[in-house]
């Protein structure tokens, strides 16, 4: 049941316990067991929402920033993104392979303040060596979820 | 004038519930959950392979049996899902759909007078596809306390020396009932022993939600006397690509590929450049639908489990077939009367066969949140007639 499970909360986060026994026909209380494990085991990290901020009147840009690092001795690339996740600014860190080392997505309210995080804070981080910014101009599609998706159901009547 | 329309096609019944489909057509701001076909748009993958093969000038016919790598998919697909070789090269052949099949295997078989085993409530093609090829039609009312399975002795009972073919509709539409190993094992004796040829059509093959589909062509002893249907509208959501397939023994392909020929031509040449990219890579896309479909099946047998309507629970297709007997209604009237006060679609058992009677046709070939609204009307209803 975990692949399935997870697959339906990964979408719907929201979904009641009662809910998901129904959908995975299993009891509640299995249901509940197994995504307090999920919790404890930190398969489940986090329970948010998808928020297409373009439709509020609320100001934010998303810089998508792409660091190259001399990676470290003993701690390899894993101390200088530390430096870098502890910034709330920040929304992921990843590692990359290919052209560069760490993938920086930044949240801020204006392109400047992107502009300044990156020339302040981040160039400036010992063992950065460059950084090249890039910021998201429209959303389509974020998390598996499509933004502005038209919901029609265009199949016609047919005999059964 | 004179009139020119053939006596038997005007012999043909229109569809009893026409009337009732007209009115859903009218109905702008009804919530139907009529439709028979898939609610998932066709993977993009598969639809991408199409465009491509457009680009590509792939706008040929095609040779009259089809791609021969659509053909060698298909053998491999039934191979691996059923353990049971087709040659590719003539016992495989692609139609318009499982549809064409059904016609041009009912042509190709039936003799005049020669009868039709047909268990119901089922698909509405079967009777009148065997009656325009000369077919007799003898009809088994399916029960449900049999889950609506085919029983060996509703079979028997049917039988007479001049039986030709039973039609085995299984996962069936529009009951969502199966047949499993078991169930075909018994049956198959039955048809071995009285010589007769089985059209099994297994469109829904890829929707079951117990054990893996099992096709009867895969019982000993019946690969030789079964013609297999199958298609890509449920499993690939490609209902409008009209793509399907029969595979049986050579001398039937042969004889119905003469049909096919001069009816035909070829299916979509388009469609079967796609259907290729489908078999090969669209294993992941039909697990995902079928998990879809399962979760959606147990959140409706759960809901009529709540408000106590009886509902026997099915393990195929994408259908529920609950019995509103206790209404004292007919399953047009209840229908008709759903549709009129709480603006939801569904469709009368009675338009899959007289055994229909009593049931309506659900599909679950919607989203979670069209069924819950649906399903909450269906409560409303159903309380008020209670009162």
């Amino acid at each position: 049941m975990r692949e399935e499970l997870l697959s339906i909360i990964e979408k719907n986060s929201k979904i009641s316990i009662k809910e998901l026994s129904v959908l995975l026909g299993r009891e509640e209380l299995d249901v509940a067991n197994e995504i307090a494990k999920l919790e404890n085991e930190g398969v489940i990290c986090a329970y948010q929402t998808l928020i297409d901020w373009e439709k509020t009147s609320i100001e934010k840009v998303t810089g998508l920033i792409e660091v190259k690092v001399a990676p470290q001795r003993e701690q390899g690339f894993d101390k200088i993104a530390k430096r870098i996740y502890n910034y709330s600014e920040v929304k992921s860190v990843y590692l990359i392979s290919g052209g560069f080392d760490l993938m920086v997505t930044l949240e801020e309210k204006t392109f400047k303040d992107i502009a300044i995080f990156v020339t302040q804070k981040l160039a400036t981080l010992e063992g950065v060596l460059s950084t090249s910014t890039h910021f998201i101009l429209k959303k389509y599609k974020d998390h598996g979820a499509i933004l502005d998706k038209e919901e029609e159901d265009i199949r016609e009547v047919i005999t059964p | 004038m004179r009139d020119f329309l053939s006596d038997k096609v005007k012999a043909i019944q229109p569809s009893g519930i026409r009337k009732f489909f007209d009115i859903v057509t009218e109905m702008k701001d009804a919530i139907s959950l009529g439709v028979g076909e898939p609610d998932f748009e066709t993977p993009w993958h598969i639809r991408e392979e199409g465009i491509y093969a457009f680009e590509k000038g792939r706008t040929f016919y095609t040779s009259n049996s089809g791609l021969k790598t659509l053909r060698e998919e298909i053998s491999k697909y039934i191979q691996r899902t059923q353990g049971v070789i087709y040659n590719p090269n003539n016992e495989i052949l692609i139609t318009v759909g499982g549809s064409e099949a059904i016609d041009i295997g009912l042509r190709a078989i039936l003799n005049n007078g020669d009868e039709v085993i047909i268990p119901q409530p089922s698909y509405v093609s079967y009777a009148p596809c065997s009656y325009l090829a000369g077919g007799k039609n003898v009809i088994i009312n399916l029960k449900v306390e049999n889950n609506f399975k085919l029983t060996p002795q509703e079979l028997e009972n049917a039988i007479t020396p001049k039986t030709k073919v039973l039609i085995l509709p299984y996962p069936n539409n529009p009951t969502g009932a199966i047949m499993e190993k078991e169930d075909l094992v018994k049956i198959s004796k039955i048809i071995i022993k009285n010589d007769i040829f089985v059209i099994s059509d297994e469109i829904y093959s890829e929707l079951t939600y117990k054990d893996k589909h099992i096709s009867i062509s895969s019982i000993e002893g019946m690969k030789e006397r079964t013609l297999l249907i199958n298609g890509f509208s449920k499993s690939y959501a490609m209902t409008g690509w009209r793509l399907g397939y029969a595979c049986a023994p050579k001398e039937l392909i042969k004889q119905m590929t003469k049909i096919h020929q001069y009816a035909i031509m070829c299916a979509p040449t388009i469609s079967q450049y796609s259907a290729v990219e489908a078999l090969k890579n669209g294993d992941e896309d039909v697990k995902k639908m079928r998990e879809s479909y399962n979760q959606r099946r147990r959140f409706l047998i759960n809901a009529f489990k709540e408000m106590n309507l009886e509902c026997f629970e099915p393990f195929g297709a994408f259908y529920v077939f609950p019995c509103i007997k206790e209404f004292g209604m007919t399953s047009e009237e209840f229908a008709l009367k759903f549709l009129e006060e709480e603006k939801v679609a569904v469709v009368p058992g009675t338009a899959f066969g007289d055994s229909g009677e009593g049931y309506l046709r659900i599909s679950y070939a919607y989203s979670l949140e069209k069924l819950k609204v649906a399903i909450e009307k269906l409560n409303n209803f159903i309380s008020k007639l209670r009162v």
